[in-house]
């Protein structure tokens, strides 16, 4: 059985002429527009102007939600993690014209000001923040890992976490407070 | 920058027909590199994100289509049962987040040297399923890789799919590089045991420009293995792993001497047939 | 009686008090030097040399002009004053003008309206360069023609102890070994970034550093300011251990901003940080250790080699400190270590932690392996019986008169329990290989490895700093009692902002503690480095803590009443001890304390693979007083991963001087899977000079690691693995 869009693609025996008008391109990006970004609930106005910035850079310099962190721009080292319709992405990976449509969590989403979740209350009890700046990355992983596989077990929890690069703890302490989090330590 | 967001695989093949020199963003885990280091971009990018019939996995008769668009993360989760080795090479790749992003389509496209589905797809015989405007075609991975970056895909034609023959008997995937996880390969190595055609079709990565199928390693297995029990005489798995090693030319970098290139991939094709042979 | 004084504060000193800069951190709102942001600001970026060795022929910036949105370029002739700069000597240019010394050395600085736009034109100055033959070999650096004015020899040391040149008995057993550590990166995460202001006579500059006021004299003198109008603030740093001590962006980013009359705020990609910043210095060692058939140390011999780079950054203390602790924390009867510091055309190494003793680390203790097997002894009984004591002599005649418990911390780690075997079904990713599935139970071998290692506190050899510190206590608007620390010691991560409030609770029994911002308004603190604020700014604050006191004639503890006549002040400087520099046979008082750890480690190996996977790592530590254990644990478990990631991947690698791995991608950093679990025994033995007997853990966890990393593997595969990182071929195949 031939998936239907090869079917549909067989029969189409020209090309359709060159049309820049969305309808018939699905979605043509006005060069020069601002578009929208749902981010922490919010829809929020993007200058545009055929910028190819990654999200990273609309969140930090635009959105002035500078938590997520430029330590390599490179997708190497996961200081950069949010969530896009739920699930851990690089943000420097992300071309931000094209999360249009998505939901976009970063760290400064996760609680209201002056609250904290469980996982960043058990991230400063037990020690695992030093310089800081892996630390948003880390939140964030750890709540999609924690939302996805609460029960993970321990290699599972670090197999989760090795997108993250942390230069100063030795992640130590990072797995113990995810891991009390696990066992619903206060 | 022109950014086209398509929603089917028509409304790409007709943004490519229009501008045939766009780039293709998939997961965004190779272009993404690119801006941030501050190449200019391309006047037109078309994203691939929002075709959701990209990310199926379709039954055939002989196997599955898997769709371009499919994740690293999906491949892990959806192939576990159907194609093992194929798994496993997806579950290997770089970090969560880039597992979450990156997608077999881009793989395939980007065609890095160490691409870890690549030598996977190489030992299944997969074929390449391009569209574009006027038609698709099935291309034999081993022809559509061609050289780092250098694939058999012309001007307006999308990758849809991997078409992949489901395989009776075992299958592996191994890697080494230089620590735990993110590991960018030193050497890969993709088995798989056709217990059916009774065939043994190997596929060694990061050891060349594309993968290699090792012949003079396949046959002998093949001829060596009694496929009734399967089971091997000692040394078959040994001397398996040598003829692999004899048959690539691996080149020095940063990270490893060629010696030790094919010194890995002799115990990587012997361990992977040694693993085959007793599950 | 009146009214009862407050509750005694909960987060006094031994206690696991938080991080009062954490909520902010964990909810993405602290302000790292790459946040700041201010109306009108102009960006930076740095034109930088692609060649090793080279002239510069020309520098034409008008290229970079044209573009729309340039600024201003500036190059050497721009900069005012000395035009030099260097940590310990002012030996290195602001912006090269002539000749070019390293891969990445700045030529010219751009400013533009954005940061794209001023990294876009500093690609389109034209500079035309001749190249020339590098010198990358540093044993060639002695013979070679001279790379700079100052010459291609940063320190010769000897250091003679006992009498090292009579010859020895028959019947002693001697074993000689060469040895090679590669160049690290302190790869810290937050890229180097500052915002500079100018104003009317000088510049204030926010930035990330480990040293403010090193910072602001070396910019003065550079650019030809008056010190005192230099304000240097500390902006949120992301890490630093030794990357910062030298400066980075601070002079083009102040160059700019003069020039141009606006704000210039400049920061730096991790390709670019690779280029930016000193790295630990790439060692050769070559040793003979002698010993009595029952295993008494006679004699440790020994040649250093530091590959220093271009410029001399802290070079000679490097050297000092690899010299001075070559031979281990061992008593010897003579010893004889020769070192070099060299220049070659290599990138600029400096501090980075641990600082010379991690290269000797891995030295000595590769030695004592090898002599205890050639005396068939157990390494740990060699070790015991040589182990320095109090009241014994280091090489360079020092007399040990604080804590060295070196037994005690060898014992403990020898006891703690060993890991569990492997189990028959492992859990794949716990295997060497890890994600990449090419090792199953059977291909894995297990080893067991041992190493002590010592450093010193603080800085050395007549280099006698001080902090200084000033605590204000007054009674705030809702009538409780506050005190406000202000001193310019600078918080890299390690946790100093939370030992201050600790110290303030303990000496004053006040509850709320507040912390100005670091900067150059208050006398210098010294450098974050050295593992020395908590003694010498820790010392600072309990000093101006007892001066308060006293003004306020109250005892161990303030209340309301003290401050009747309105709010204390307290400033203090507090100095350690004097040292001594060291005679011309190296021998001298040169060092204020010592620090000892010794680490036992567990390794599971695929030797047929060489990958490797560090089951535990078991440690004894020499604390004097655990402060904050929870911080002690951090900074132990930090500095064991970074001696990890030397020991099995990390490497700054390069081609003819050029560096060919500056990215995550293929510089290596340990990722959660590759780590250990640690278990720690803290032995707490006050020193008894320290402020609270206490002394500082930041860099003796990194030293001893690594060694027993390698001696585990050793353990595991009979390889003798003489270098570290140790690479899969090494143990794979054997040694080139």
């Amino acid at each position: 059985m031939t998936p239907a869009h090869l079917a549909r693609v067989a029969a189409a025996a020209t090309p359709t002429p060159a049309a820049d008008t969305p309808a018939a391109a699905g979605g043509i990006q006005d060069p020069a527009g601002p578009y929208a970004l749902r981010v922490n609930g919010e829809v929020r106005q993007v200058r545009g102007a055929g910028a190819a910035d990654s999200l990273l850079r609309v969140l930090r310099d635009e959105l002035g939600l500078t938590g997520a962190k430029d330590a390599c721009e490179q997708g190497r080292c996961g200081s950069c993690s949010v969530l896009l319709d739920g699930t851990l992405v690089a943000s420097c990976l992300v071309l931000a014209a094209d999360a249009q449509d998505a939901e976009v969590m970063t760290v400064e989403g996760l609680a209201a000001a002056g609250e904290r979740t469980r996982v960043q209350q058990a991230f400063l009890d037990h020690g695992a923040v030093q310089c800081g700046f892996c630390t948003p990355g880390f939140v964030v992983a750890a709540t999609a890992l924690l939302t996805e596989a609460p029960d993970a077990t321990e290699v599972e929890v670090r197999e989760a976490l090795s997108g993250n690069i942390c230069r100063c703890t030795g992640y130590g302490r990072i797995v113990a407070a995810v891991r009390a989090v696990q066992a619903g330590d206060p | 920058m022109v950014l086209a967001r398509p929603r089917t695989v028509d409304q790409v093949l007709e943004a490519m027909a229009a501008t045939p020199d766009a780039l293709l963003l998939g997961g965004g885990t190779d272009l993404m590199f690119g801006v941030n280091a501050g190449h200019p971009l391309p006047e037109r990018v078309v994203a691939l994100r929002r075709v959701d019939e990209l990310a199926e996995v379709a039954a055939t008769g002989q196997g599955h289509d898997l769709g371009a668009g499919l994740t690293w993360r999906a491949l892990e989760v959806r192939l576990a049962q159907a194609h093992p080795a194929l798994a496993a090479a997806a579950r290997s790749v770089g970090s969560p987040q880039v597992r979450n992003a990156g997608t077999l389509g881009g793989n395939l496209g980007t065609a890095s040297v160490t691409g870890s589905t690549l030598p996977v797809l190489a030992a299944l015989d997969a074929k390449v399923v391009l569209a574009s405007a006027t038609g698709s075609r099935a291309v034999p991975i081993a022809e559509f890789l061609r050289g780092p970056g250098d694939v058999d895909r012309r001007p307006g034609e999308l990758i849809v799919a991997v078409r992949v023959a489901r395989v009776r008997g075992p299958q592996q995937f191994l890697k080494v590089g230089l620590r735990a996880s993110v590991i960018t390969a030193v050497v890969q190595c993709g088995l798989v045991l056709d217990l059916d055609r009774r065939e043994v079709r190997c596929g060694l990565g990061a050891v060349g420009p594309a993968p290699v199928r090792p012949a003079a390693a396949e046959g002998f297995a093949a001829e060596a293995i009694d496929w009734h029990r399967l089971r091997a005489e000692p040394g078959v798995a040994r001397r398996f792993g040598e003829l692999a090693a004899e048959s690539v030319d691996p080149p020095a970098d940063l990270h490893a001497p060629a010696a030790y290139r094919r010194h890995a991939v002799r115990v990587l094709a012997e361990r992977a047939l040694t693993r085959s042979l007793a599950a | 009686m009146s009214a009862p004084t407050l509750a005694r504060p909960r987060h006094t000193l031994g206690t696991d008090a938080p991080r009062p800069d954490g909520e902010a951190k964990v909810s993405g709102r602290f302000a790292y030097s790459s946040d700041l942001r201010v109306d009108g600001m102009l960006w930076g970026a740095t034109v930088r040399s692609p060649y090793a060795s080279a002239r510069i022929l020309a520098i034409d910036p008008g290229p970079a002009l044209a573009l729309p949105g340039v600024v201003a370029v500036v190059t050497a002739q721009d900069v005012g004053g000395s035009g030099r700069h260097g940590l310990s000597r002012p030996d290195q240019p602001v912006l090269a003008a002539d000749v070019v010394r390293h891969h990445g050395e700045p030529i010219a600085a751009v400013a533009a309206t954005s940061l794209a736009l001023a990294r876009r034109a500093a690609t389109l100055v034209a500079v035309t360069y001749a190249s020339v033959d590098p010198l990358v070999d540093p044993d060639a650096a002695l013979a070679a023609p001279p790379l700079h004015p100052d010459g291609n020899v940063y320190r010769h040391l000897v250091v003679r102890h006992g009498a090292p040149e009579d010859p020895l008995p028959a019947g002693l057993v001697s074993v000689e070994g060469s040895y090679e550590v590669g160049m690290q990166d302190s790869a810290f995460l937050g890229p180097e970034s500052g915002l500079a202001t100018p104003t009317e006579h000088g510049v204030d500059l926010a930035v990330s550093t480990q040293f403010l006021h090193s910072d602001r004299d070396q910019i003065a003198a550079a650019l030809g300011l008056d010190r005192a109008h230099v304000r240097l603030t500390l902006a949120g740093v992301g890490g630093a251990f030794g990357g910062r001590e030298d400066l980075s962006l601070h002079l083009a980013a102040c160059l700019l901003a003069r020039r141009t009359g606006r704000p210039v705020g400049m920061r730096y990609d991790r390709a670019e940080s690779f280029l930016g910043h000193v790295h630990r210095h790439p060692a050769r060692l070559w040793y003979r250790h002698t010993a009595t058939p029952e295993g008494d140390l006679v004699r440790v011999e020994a040649r250093v080699l530091l590959d220093g780079g271009a410029y001399a950054s802290t070079s000679a203390a490097v050297l000092g400190n690899a010299v001075c602790f070559a031979a281990g924390p061992y008593r010897v009867c003579s010893a004889r270590i020769e070192g070099w510091a060299v220049r070659t055309n290599n990138p600029p190494c400096g501090a980075m932690r641990g600082f010379g003793c991690v290269q000797t680390c891995f030295g000595h203790e590769s030695q004592m392996d090898a002599l205890a097997a050639a005396l068939d002894m157990d390494p740990l009984a060699l070790r015991l019986r040589n182990a320095l004591e109090p009241g014994d002599r280091l090489i360079t005649g020092q007399r040990i008169t604080g804590a060295a418990p070196v037994r005690a911390c060898l014992t403990a780690a020898a006891a703690l329990p060993l890991p569990p075997p492997l189990p028959a079904d492992p859990d794949p990713l716990t295997l060497p290989g890890g994600a990449g599935l090419s090792a199953q139970a059977a291909d894995v071998r297990r080893g067991v490895g041992l190493a002590v290692g010592f450093k010193n506190l603080m800085f050395s050899e007549g280099f006698d700093d001080y902090s200084t510190a000033s605590v204000r206590v007054e009674i705030d608007t809702d009538g409780e009692l506050v005190a406000t620390v202000h001193c310019a010691a600078a918080e890299v991560g390690q946790g100093f902002v939370t030992l201050a409030g600790q110290i303030v609770r303990s000496e004053l029994g006040i509850e709320r503690v507040a912390l100005r911002a670091a900067d150059t308004a208050i006398g210098e603190a010294g450098s974050s480095s050295a593992s020395r604020q908590t003694w010498m700014s820790g010392g600072a604050i309990a000093s101006a803590c007892a001066a308060v006191r006293e003004r306020a004639g109250a005892g161990p503890h303030l209340d309301a009443r003290h401050l009747r006549d309105g709010p204390i002040e307290e400033t203090r400087v507090f100095r350690h001890a004097p040292t001594q520099a060291l005679d011309d046979d190296g021998q001298g008082d040169a060092h204020v304390s010592f620090v000892f750890a010794a680490t036992r480690v567990v390794v599971d190996v695929d030797p047929e693979l060489g990958s490797v996977n560090v089951v535990q790592v078991a440690t004894g530590q020499d604390v004097g007083r655990a402060l904050n254990p929870l911080s002690v644990t951090g900074q132990i478990e930090g500095g064991i991963a970074q001696g990890l990631g030397l020991a099995l991947f990390e490497e700054l690698r390069t081609e003819g001087g050029v560096v060919v791995n500056a990215s995550l991608r293929d510089y290596l950093l340990p990722t959660t899977l590759d780590v250990a679990e640690v278990v720690t025994a803290l032995v707490e033995q006050p020193e008894p000079d320290a402020p609270f007997g206490a002394k500082g853990v930041g860099e003796i966890p990194t030293i001893p690691i690594t060694p027993a990393i390698v001696a585990a593997i050793r353990d595991a595969t009979g390889r003798a693995l003489r270098r570290v990182p140790v690479r899969p071929a090494d143990i794979a195949l054997g040694e080139a």
